[in-house]
């Protein structure tokens, strides 16, 4: 009998339906994986059996987990199931931690809950818990708050909960999208050991195929809250069977197509288009004792490259490594502690205001999150020509025409002119972002994670895009990301960052091929990757 | 956590230092001198030069000020015009009403809001719930002052269980005094009730939406358990908060209160005191109550490391 | 207009939308009519009377008509409150902007903590020293509210403005040039100003409870001009044989008050972005 089966499960949301007909089984100690996009319905199926949707909802169908049928169970039977047989690992672990308790009181919470043993027997078991999934109690004491933390370990202090009564089913719901993919790789090895370890049955929740492929037995597909596709996993992702699968599968490895060779540094005779010179930022730490200042922060530390116009330069490396700090430099959004950075022959550190308004021109943004990059209150005409500041006044039908212009290089209509950011999808957002950016006809695009937030679909889309503007319009690109498929898709060169340094740079096949650097073989070994993933598997028909 | 309560404290003393310089400047600029307005139209040459002389007034002004604020570091405020006697004596005798009774109605509004909020948060959405949300939202509307009358009109006037005002002292034993003051404090204390009920309650709910509840539910926790285990202390941050601002309204509030009740509290002083033109007690009192504020504020500050451990100093 | 239709769809902004325009309403007509004089004493004539068919809401012991001064006094708590608001607003919103326009530094902690400073001193106090000082009269009260009115507004929009301060489109805007004035006046205010309406309207209520108070211990509002704080005054001392007297002016202030809150709490759910344009869907994307 199989530990946890789904049948016929239907969900809505007040008059929302969300789920229609999900069918999924988990054997005993047997890894599921769930992928799909957004509004695929992954998370509301893994809320559901644990009974924690949210208010408003309605469910038929059935789910039976061990012989308890979940969807008629009590409170009292669902807080026995909850912790103790069943267990869940959450996607965001800045949030998913009480701010104000200890670690090890969070991890001894259940025990105490399930097993009715003393305090300081849970905590002394947490201990031990703790020290598996990688937090020692001489460098990580069980005393310390979750604040004091990095977002990875964390996420280490959530499995060490979720396992701590080694429950029969273990649901992770995006355990590692918050994460980099050095951390994301040590996560998933942690999960992968415990749960053999522990023999528990693991429901992985991703919209990544490639960790999918790397993890599970058994994958099922969803899209629209429906199961498109169910299967294992080695075999559903070689065979392909399915179009919305073969879609996926393609959007996730999708290399843009290029027409023009590779902008490489080396051949260079032209002057460059911005040049960085021993350029560092340095940040004041508020004191931690009345007697000793503490040493300032370096976020960047001497870093100097040189960027040709048509290039489009990636820089990657881990959380923290200064990659952003070092992009709102080349911006002119914070200035250096000490170095240059000059721009077409002018420096952005010296120069006067009046001057600064023209260097901006040549230079915009495209940012991250393309909820967060506009002003909910402007219409996207407003929006889109705020860039046209830095330019002399136009007239109204001047302005509205570049705006139009812009629009039109991204493949958006007149019709987006008078609609407000809401009214968009994220990936026409996205679009939009790069219309603003555009819209003074820069030569220099710095992009912070540009598509990193959009679904596989759409990120193919719009690296599509970049690359097709890059060779219409002869833009240099300064691309940020952690997502080294995407900037080896899209660059021609790759500076890697750690520590505020610049620790390797070139051509972006040499570097991910060949990596030298410690920084670099770690990001490179920790990207997962579909084929590899698949290559290794053996479970293939 | 020590630099942070010391951090605290040397800002405390730096806004008490600058208040204490607005409230000397405030009566600086008084048109006119002094000593004249203190004496009225009425008094004679020889009286108001006595008085100056008295007030020091003839010493420059930054003198003055040293004067003033050393004095009342060591507890010495000056002698009252009108009462001929040290205003510190005056100030302590009325202080033993009004102290004790804003923190009686502290006491109070605490004890009946934080239950109140907690129940209602548990049973959001219910028939109790709404009751007790229409209710509060009148108990906001109401001026303590008027409810005072109220409470008055019914207690003492026609029911007759208490006095309707006066205090009889507290060496006349503790009982009789309290039950001079149990009517203003609940006055006080029951509009203050109803603003933290409904914070407490506003709180609780919005952390039971955060993610670490359903950590926390995810564990096993039932929902009552998560809202004790979890979402109370994590409430409490807010709560605080507006209790320390609450204070400062109470303060203001006995003040005015104490003029329903006829109690001999710092307000009828200060009150007295402006009408008598006793502008040394007006300003010895109001840099007094200034400095409970700052106190209490302090004290909330360092209340919220207790509570919130992202306010110590990182041990990382 | 629309507004206002979706608006009045929200039961507590419709009550409190009601009760405030009546309150306006009362205090727009009492310029050109209100029942009896207001000071038109008539001890002998009228005297003291309870609520009747010609005295809709009674008489004071000098025979004047509670309802016109009622009327009246709403003039007077309406702009006392007002004023102060528009004080607190006027200087604490472009204060609180500026301080987090200049993010942590020298300026933004001096602001601050001259905030606290004028958090120590409750309106009461700061009338207190007035009226020491200048001697009593309506405007000390308006004075010493909207003082307190200052740092309520600056640390609330300082609060929402550093949020702000960290979106990315307030970063574009950065990249586009503008200027930390401009950026505040075009992206910042606007995303907060339903934060500032929403607290304004819950200032003008805590104003009209805090003129009253002034009123009543003689701070506020002199006499022979009909405040309602200042006729509980009057009322005390008659409170066991014509209590009306205190009940009336009383329920007017509860009343007010009770509107301003629904409708700033009505204002609330009504301006809330997260109600209002929920993000759609996301179908693909």
């Amino acid at each position: 009998m199989s530990l946890l089966n789904i049948e016929n499960l239907s969900l809505s949301i007040g008059a929302t339906p969300i789920l229609h007909g999900v069918n999924l089984t988990v054997g005993a100690g047997e890894i599921v994986g769930i992928v799909g996009e957004s509004g695929s319905g992954k998370s509301m199926t893994a809320l559901a059996t644990m009974q924690l949707l949210p208010e408003g909802s309605s469910t038929t169908g059935s789910i039976r987990f061990q012989d308890h049928q979940v969807l008629s169970a009590d409170d009292a039977l669902m807080q026995d199931l909850r912790g103790d047989d069943m267990a869940m690992i959450f996607q965001e672990p800045m949030t998913a931690l009480n701010p104000v308790q200890t670690i090890g009181d969070q991890v001894a919470e259940g025990m105490i809950l399930h097993e009715g043993i003393s305090r300081s027997e849970a905590q002394h078991r947490a201990e031990n818990l703790l020290e598996r999934v990688g937090l020692p109690a001489d460098r990580y004491p069980l005393s310390r708050f979750p604040h004091e933390l990095s977002g990875g370990q964390r996420q280490r202090v959530m499995i060490a909960m979720a396992c701590a009564q080694s429950p029969d089913l273990l649901i992770a719901d995006e355990p590692t999208t918050a994460l980099d993919v050095t951390l994301q790789a040590q996560i998933l090895k942690i999960l992968r050991d415990l749960v053999a370890e522990r023999g528990m049955g693991l429901i992985l929740i991703s919209h990544d195929l490639a960790v999918v492929a790397q993890m599970t037995d058994q994958l099922v597909v969803m899209r629209h809250g429906e199961v498109v596709e169910a299967g294992p996993t080695g075999q559903t992702l070689k065979a392909l069977a399915h179009p919305y699968t073969a879609q996926l599968a393609a959007a996730s490895s999708h290399v843009p197509a290029r027409a023009n060779p590779p902008v490489l540094t080396a051949q260079q005779t032209r002057p460059a288009l911005v040049e960085v010179q021993n350029v560092s930022r340095h940040y004041g730490q508020r004191r931690a004792s009345l007697f000793q200042a503490s040493p300032p922060v370096k976020a960047v530390d001497d870093v100097s490259f040189k960027l040709f116009p048509g290039q489009s330069m990636g820089l990657v490396g881990e959380s923290g490594c200064g990659k952003s700090t070092l992009a709102r430099m080349v911006l002119a959004l914070d200035a250096p502690t000490s170095g240059d950075i000059v721009l077409d022959g002018d420096s952005l550190v010296n120069s006067e205001t009046s001057r600064m308004q023209g260097l901006r021109r040549k230079m915009q943004i495209v940012f991250q999150d393309p909820f967060a990059s506009f002003n909910p209150r402007h219409t996207m005409e407003r929006a889109v020509a705020e860039p046209l500041h830095l330019e002399p006044k136009l007239s109204k039908s001047d302005r509205r025409d570049r705006v139009v212009a812009s629009l039109e290089e991204v493949g958006l209509t007149t019709a987006a002119l008078s609609k407000y950011p809401h009214e968009f999808s994220g990936g026409q957002r996205q679009r939009l972002a790069i219309a603003r950016a555009l819209i003074t006809r820069p030569r220099l695009i710095v992009a912070d994670e540009p598509v990193s937030a959009l679904d596989v679909s759409i990120r193919a889309q719009v690296m599509d895009l970049f690359t097709q503007l890059r060779e219409r319009l002869g833009l240099a690109y300064l691309f940020i990301s952690h997502d080294l498929g995407v900037v080896r898709a899209t660059c021609d060169e790759v500076l890697v960052m750690d520590e505020g340094k610049i620790v390797e740079r070139g051509p972006v096949g040499d570097i991910f091929d060949h990596p030298h650097s410690e920084a670099a073989q770690r990001l490179v070994e920790a990207t997962p990757d579909l084929e590899r993933a698949l290559a290794l598997r053996n479970d293939a028909a | 956590m020590m630099i942070f309560i010391l951090r605290k404290l040397a800002w405390a003393l730096a806004t008490l230092l600058v208040a204490s310089l607005f409230v000397f400047a405030a009566l600086e600029i008084i048109p006119g001198d002094p000593a004249e307005v203190m004496l009225g139209i009425n008094a004679t040459n020889e009286a108001v030069t006595a008085l100056r002389e008295s007030l020091g007034l003839n010493l420059p002004v930054h003198e003055r000020y040293l004067a003033w604020i050393s004095g009342l570091v060591v507890g010495d405020l000056g002698t009252s015009y009108t009462y001929a006697v040290p205003v510190s004596e005056l100030v302590g005798e009325r202080i033993v009403v009004s102290l004790p009774l804003a923190l009686l109605a502290l006491l109070l509004s605490t004890l009946v809001a934080l239950p109140v909020g907690l129940y209602a948060a548990a049973r959001r959405g219910g028939a109790m719930d709404t009751t007790i949300m229409a209710i509060t939202q009148f108990g906001i509307a109401i001026p303590n002052f008027w409810f005072a009358l109220l409470l008055v009109y019914v207690f003492a006037v026609w029911l007759q269980l208490v006095p309707s005002g006066g205090f009889p002292g507290w060496g006349e034993g503790v009982w009789p005094a309290l039950r001079a003051l149990i009517l203003p404090a609940i006055a006080l204390a029951l509009p203050q009730a109803a603003i933290l009920s409904r914070v407490t309650r506003s709180a609780l709910l919005e952390t039971m939406g955060e993610d670490y509840i359903r950590t926390a539910r995810a564990k096993g926790l039932s929902r009552r358990a998560t809202l004790w285990k979890h979402a109370l202390r994590n409430a409490l941050i807010p709560v605080i908060t507006i209790m320390g601002l609450q204070f400062a309204y109470l303060l203001a509030g006995t003040i005015i209160i104490e003029n329903v009740f006829y109690l001999p509290g710092l307000g009828r002083l200060v009150f007295q005191a402006i009408s008598a033109r006793d502008l040394i007690v007006v300003e010895s009192v109001v840099i007094l109550l200034v400095a409970t504020i700052i106190l209490i504020n302090l004290l909330v500050d360092i209340a919220y490391t207790f509570v919130d451990p992202r306010l110590r100093a990182n041990r990382a | 207009m629309t507004f206002l239709r979706t608006a009045l769809s929200n039961r507590s902004f419709a009550i409190g939308f009601a009760i405030t325009a009546l309150v306006v309403a009362m205090a727009a007509i009492s310029f050109i009519w209100t029942p009896y004089g207001v000071d038109d004493q008539r001890v002998m004539e009228v005297g003291l009377q309870t609520p009747n068919l010609s005295y809709w809401l009674g008489t004071d012991n000098l025979g004047r008509d509670l309802l016109s001064r009622i009327m009246v006094g709403a003039r007077n708590s309406i702009t006392v409150a007002l004023v102060a608001v528009i004080i607190g607003v006027g200087l604490g919103v472009p204060l609180g902007c500026w301080a987090a326009s200049r993010g942590g530094g020298l300026i933004d902690e001096a602001l601050m903590r001259g905030n606290d400073v004028i958090f120590a001193f409750p309106a009461l106090l700061s009338a207190v020293m007035i009226t020491a000082t200048f001697g009593p009269g309506a405007i000390n009260a308006i004075i010493a509210i909207g003082i307190f009115n200052i740092p309520v507004f600056a640390r609330l929009s300082r609060g929402a403005a550093l949020a702000l301060w960290k979106r990315e489109f307030i970063m574009a805007a950065r990249a586009a040039g503008k200027s930390a004035p401009r950026i505040t006046v075009e992206h910042i205010i606007p995303n907060m100003s339903n934060l500032l309406i929403v607290q304004a309207t819950i200032a003008f209520a805590l104003g009209i409870i805090q003129e009253a108070g002034l009123a009543y211990v003689g701070l506020g509002t002199q006499p022979p001009f009909p405040s309602w704080g200042k006729m509980l005054n009057e009322a005390q001392t008659m409170m066991a044989f014509a209590p009306h007297l205190a009940i009336v002016p009383g329920l007017a202030i509860v009343i007010t008050v009770l509107g301003l809150n629904l409708l700033g709490d009505g204002l609330r759910d009504v301006l809330d972005p997260k109600l209002a344009n929920r993000r759609p869907a996301e179908g693909d994307a």
